[in-house]
Formats: C-alpha cells, sequence, structure tokens
C-alpha cells in the first residue's frame, strides 16, 4: 500500500464491503431512532403520532429502568471479575507441565462451545433445581436444606451460569499470552530471587496485561447484551431482580407491543455502551499500544 | 568469595547424557571461560551451576558448602543471559533494582548501588527508559548492572556478546575484563568464540560433547594442546595437522603446526609446494600453500609485504621447537 495508485485501488476495492456495512447498520439504526420518537404500540394500530421525547422520559423514569443498570452493571462486573480471575488462575494450571495436557485443554475450553440457552437450560434443570438439580442432592446428601437458586440468589445465579460460559474464552487467552511470555525472563527473576508470588505479580501480571485488557474489552461487549441465558431460566424475575436493560428492552417492545418505547430503549442501551467503550478505552486502551 | 568445585557432576535429558561425569575446580576470583563448539554443553553446565537445571549425578559445592540442592536464589550467583531476560515493562531503573527489592536491602542502599552502577557502566543517561528503547550494548550493560548490585560471589555469563556487531564485542570485552579486574569476583564465561577466550580467560575450559578435553591458562592450551582437538580448537587461523609419512618422520601419526610457526624462503627449505588462495590483513598474509604429498593444503603466515602470487613456487621450514606430535590416539607425545 506504498504509491498513491495502489492506495485508491484499495479504497475502491474495498468500497462495496464497506457501503454494504453501512447499509446494513445505518438502516436499523435510523429506523430505531425513528420509531422511538413515535406513538407505536401494536396494541392500538391505526396512526403512530409523533410523540418527541415521551417516550425517552417514560423509560428513564420507570422504576425497572433503575434496577435493570443496576442489574447490568452487577451483572458485567461480576462475570468480568470471576472469569478474569479465574482465567488467570486456569492459565496458570493448564501451563504447568501435565499428562493429557492437549485432552484436558481442549476440555477446558468445551463450555464456550455450548449454546446459551442450552447451558442456560442445562445448569437449571441439572444443577440449580433444588429438587432434581446435583446442587440439591449434595446439599440434601449433607443434611442441609437445598438452595432454590433463582428464588433465593437469582442474580447471582445468572452471573454463575455466564461465568461459566465465558471463562473458557479468558483461559485460552490468558494461557496463549503466559505461552509467550520469554523462559529466559522467569529464569532471570529466579536468579534475581523471585519466589513463586514475586514472579507471578512482577514478571507474568505484566506480560499479561495486554491479553487481560483484550478479555475485559470482548467480553463486556458481549456480556452488556446478555439475554438469552436470562429468558430461559428466569425471565428477569423474580420481580425485576434478573432484568438487564437488554431484557427490560424485550419486555417493552415484545410484552407491552410497544415498539417505540423498546426503541427508545434500545437507543439508550447504544448509548450507554458507547459510554462505557469510550470510558474502557480509556482507562484501559494505554495498555495496547505500550 | 567465589570458590565453585564440581565434583562428579553428570546429566541426562530423558536417556540422553549430555554431560558425562565431570570434576572441576574454579578458584575465587577466576576468569574461567568455557569454549567448545555449538552443543557442546557449555550452556547447560552453566545452568547447572546456576541451579537452573538439576544435576542428575554429583554435588555442586559453592565456597566449600554443597548447594546441589539449592534453589538458584539461594546460591549467590547472578547470571547475563544471551538474550539479556530484561523485564521489558520496567524502566532500566527498576530492572536493576529488581533483585535488591527481592533481596529486601534498604531504599537508601539501593539507589546506593543504582547510582554507582550506573556510573560504572555509563548507563546514568538511560535510567528511566525501558529496555525496548535501548541499543543492543546498552541492554547488555543492564544486564551487567543488574547482576553488579547483588554483589554476587560469582558471575555467570552465557554468551553475552553474541548479539552484538563486532566493534562493540571488542569493546564490551574490554569493560568485562576491566569490570573483572576491578570486582575481583570469580566470572564463569561461555562463549564459542575462541578469540573471546583466549582474550578474556585466566583459565580457559576446552569442552567437546560435554566432556573437559583440556584446563588451562590460555598460553599453555596455545604451547600446550593436550589433544588434536584443543589444538584446532584454539588458534586462529587453525593450526595445520599433517599424517602420513611426513609425520612418521617425527615419529608421531600426526604433526601439527601453526600458521606463525613456518617459515617462507623463496630460495630452499624443507617443503616446496604452490601458493594457492591469499588472504591479506595487512599486518599479516596467510597462504594456502598445497605442499607436495601432504593431503592438505597449509596455511602459513607471512610479513603483511610480501609478493608472493597465486600459483608462485616457494619454500616451507617448519619451527621445529614449536611443532606439536600427536599419536593416533590423538592425545599429545611429550
Ligand atoms: N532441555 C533439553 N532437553 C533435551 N536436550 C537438551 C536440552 N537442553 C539442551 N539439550 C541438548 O544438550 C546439548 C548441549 O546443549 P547446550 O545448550 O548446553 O549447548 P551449548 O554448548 O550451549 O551450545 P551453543 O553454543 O549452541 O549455545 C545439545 O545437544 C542439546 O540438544
Ligand atoms: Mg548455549
Amino acid at each position: 500500500m506504498a504509491t498513491k495508485a495502489s492506495r485508491s485501488a484499495a479504497r475502491l476495492m474495498i468500497s462495496p464491503a464497506v457501503v454494504l456495512l453501512l447499509g446494513w447498520m445505518l438502516v436499523p439504526l435510523s429506523l430505531t431512532i425513528y420509531f422511538s420518537f413515535l406513538r407505536y404500540n401494536l396494541i392500538t394500530p391505526g396512526a403512530n403520532p409523533f410523540a418527541g421525547w415521551d417516550n425517552y422520559y417514560w423509560f428513564l423514569t420507570d422504576p425497572s429502568f433503575k434496577a435493570a443498570m443496576a442489574n447490568t452493571l452487577l451483572l458485567v462486573g461480576g462475570v468480568l471479575l470471576i472469569t478474569v480471575v479465574g482465567g488467570i488462575l486456569f492459565a496458570l494450571l493448564l501451563d504447568q507441565p501435565m499428562w493429557g495436557q492437549g485432552i484436558i485443554r481442549i476440555m477446558a475450553i468445551a463450555p464456550f462451545f455450548v449454546m446459551p440457552t442450552v447451558s442456560g437450560l442445562v445448569w437449571k434443570n441439572m444443577f440449580m433445581n433444588p429438587v432434581n438439580g446435583i446442587f440439591g442432592h449434595i446439599a440434601q446428601g449433607l443434611g442441609l436444606q437445598p438452595l432454590d437458586f433463582f428464588s433465593q440468589i437469582p442474580l447471582l445465579s445468572i452471573i454463575l451460569i455466564v461465568s461459566w460460559q465465558w471463562l473458557p474464552f479468558a483461559t485460552l487467552i490468558l494461557l496463549t499470552a503466559l505461552q509467550s511470555l520469554d523462559q529466559e525472563q522467569l529464569e532471570a527473576s529466579e536468579m534475581d530471587g523471585a519466589g513463586s508470588f514475586s514472579r507471578f505479580l512482577f514478571i507474568m501480571l505484566p506480560h499479561m496485561a495486554r491479553a487481560i485488557t483484550v478479555v475485559i474489552l470482548i467480553q463486556t461487549i458481549f456480556l452488556l447484551s446478555i439475554f438469552a441465558e436470562i429468558l430461559v431460566t428466569t425471565n428477569g424475575g423474580p420481580g425485576v431482580s434478573t432484568t438487564n436493560l437488554t431484557y427490560l428492552i424485550y419486555v417493552s417492545s415484545l410484552l407491552q407491543f410497544d415498539v417505540g418505547m423498546g426503541s427508545a430503549g434500545g437507543v439508550i442501551a447504544i448509548i450507554l455502551a458507547n459510554i462505557v467503550a469510550i470510558f474502557l478505552m480509556r482507562m484501559i486502551g494505554k495498555n495496547l499500544d505500550a | 568469595m567465589g570458590h565453585i568445585q564440581l565434583k562428579g557432576v553428570e546429566k541426562c535429558f530423558g536417556d540422553v547424557m549430555v554431560i558425562p561425569p565431570l570434576d572441576l575446580e574454579i578458584e575465587d576470583g577466576e576468569f574461567v571461560v568455557f569454549v567448545g563448539p555449538s552443543g557442546c554443553g557449555k550452556s547447560t553446565l552453566l545452568r547447572l551451576i546456576a541451579g537452573l537445571e538439576d544435576v542428575t549425578e554429583g554435588t555442586v559445592e559453592i565456597d566449600g558448602h554443597d548447594a546441589t540442592e539449592l534453589p538458584p536464589a539461594k546460591r549467590g550467583l547472578a547470571m547475563v543471559f544471551q538474550s539479556y531476560a530484561l523485564y521489558p515493562h520496567m524502566s532500566v531503573r527498576r530492572n536493576i533494582a529488581f533483585p535488591m527489592k527481592m533481596a529486601r536491602i534498604p531504599q537508601e542502599e539501593q539507589e546506593r548501588r543504582i547510582s554507582e552502577a550506573a556510573r560504572v557502566l555509563n548507563l546514568t543517561d538511560y535510567l528511566d527508559r525501558r529496555p525496548g528503547q535501548l541499543s543492543g550494548g546498552q541492554r547488555q550493560r543492564v544486564a551487567i548492572g543488574r547482576a553488579i548490585v547483588r554483589e554476587p560471589a560469582a558471575f555467570l555469563f552465557d554468551e553475552p556478546l553474541s548479539n552484538l556487531d563486532a566493534a562493540l564485542r571488542v569493546g564490551m570485552r574490554l569493560e568485562i575484563s576491566e569490570l573483572h579486574k576491578r570486582l575481583a569476583t570469580t566470572m564463569i564465561y561461555v562463549t564459542h568464540d575462541q578469540v573471546e577466550a583466549m582474550t578474556m580467560a585466566d583459565k580457559i575450559v576446552v569442552l567437546q560433547a560435554g566432556v573437559i578435553e583440556q584446563v588451562g591458562s590460555p598460553l599453555e592450551l596455545y604451547r600446550a594442546p593436550q589433544n588434536l582437538f584443543v589444538a584446532g580448537f584454539i588458534g586462529s587461523p587453525k593450526m595445520n595437522f599433517v599424517d602420513g609419512t611426513e609425520a612418521a618422520k617425527h615419529n608421531a601419526h600426526t604433526i601439527g603446526i601453526r600458521p606463525e610457526h613456518i617459515d617462507v624462503s623463496a630460495e630452499s627449505g624443507e617443503w616446496t609446494g604452490i601458493v594457492g588462495v591469499s588472504e591479506h590483513l595487512g599486518s599479516d598474509t596467510y597462504f594456502r600453500v598445497s605442499v607436495d604429498g601432504f593431503a592438505e593444503p597449509l596455511t602459513v603466515r607471512a610479513g603483511g609485504e610480501v609478493d608472493l602470487h597465486y600459483g608462485d613456487t616457494i619454500h616451507l621450514t617448519p619451527n621445529l621447537d614449536q611443532l606439536h606430535r600427536f599419536d593416533a590416539a590423538a592425545t599429545r607425545l611429550a
């Protein structure tokens, strides 16, 4: 791409893809913005008069909005915490030379290939169900009262399920980072008198910083829009205790048939996601260009 | 203090014996160079001393104490790696401070030793840079600085100059020698470059396939190599070897004569030959000379200004005092 000619040729070549992508993105976005300013409810068909900022006002002042925001943050933060810390520990473990390393690594990655709906259902019915679930049986075996996960700790249960799904991703990326660490650096630090904890803290962790940043960025983007796991397990309940922003939009537009309100929620979600993205980039993006 | 003794040390990787049982003594304050061809086990031997590899058999003693089971950090040795192994995310200052931080040395003492090391190694202006922002020679000096501040019993160097260009290598060679004179600490230095070995060492250990072929001062190895391998390895250009009837005249299986120990004459001499390719170095000229009846051409040194050309006939006379004789088992004959 050195000469002017090759640069303009390149631009010409990629323009169809760019136009397609833009259309793909812009049409739904403009429609959403357009709908968000209409009084548009599927129960009362007919005229969809212009409603100004009404939809936004009602969406933002709805008490479940506040709860949904808090749930979204808790969900994202909790899963990030568990997957990053757990991912580092698993990566350290899988990096040890051991028998059957290849098989164990593949098995560790497996949860990532399970569809969100399926894993939600499996966890709900086979693990966390107080009557049929394994945890319930274990609790009974120990003579304890089985925990009804989805009514007693609904949000934490969802966080656990989602963490289980994303842990392999974090582990995989962090393991690759760990394996790219120069062995001589570790040996040098060993000669310098660093014990295993100091080696981890001063050599391995800084080396993994960039990978951790990548894990946090990518996961945040996906975790903001968690939906299937909530739908198949708690349906956002009890009350609104597991309703996140995505689920609230679903409730407004498809359960209450209020397309205008749902669109307003969507636009708000887009804005929030962008704020989070900018914030994250600012805060940890430094790590990426070092 | 830095007296290191290896007793019957042996190293196997799986079934492969890389170092057969070996004894070696390194005196306090000595500059010892391990030299040998690639893959002969120099690095492995150094790593055994450092504690980065476990010995399969035998003991490593440091200052009279058995250190075989001690972890690297407890041996009081410092190592400079071929790739320098600096910590990329730390500034030069923090790199140098790292071993002291691990040893919990007080802050003021750390500062004092860092500025002292930086002064000695000309790093004062670079203390706040990252290793990635330094040249190869500067990185090398940071690695040495990190080793110095621990005030170790001995320094271990694994081919520290092999990533530098020729001019810088000569400069760093002098700096390391000077450092050794000033600190008077034991240094063990691994290289495959026999010029480095000859110029820096108090004592050279020549290795081949994990076996010590000879231990001695540079001049001892030059004057009295104990076998064909050492004779061929030490000295540049290589010693000439002649077998057959010519060797039999001297009651040997093989005779060796260095290029600098052959006299050249236009009129008469013991051997007659045809001049082949020559290398003019300015101060000296090396000729390849094909002598009648010898399997290989000889390398011969002459003055810088001699007037000899490709195809000329010349006469050669070996300096008999400097002739090395070897038996069929490749060992030196007295
Ligand atoms: N971890 C290991 N596992 C198996 N074999 C090894 C291992 N490390 C070294 N070796 C073998 O041991 C022998 C000696 O290796 P070593 O690194 O000590 O050579 P060296 O003399 O330092 O060579 P160079 O000058 O190329 O650095 C080599 O044949 C090498 O293949
Ligand atoms: Mg080596």
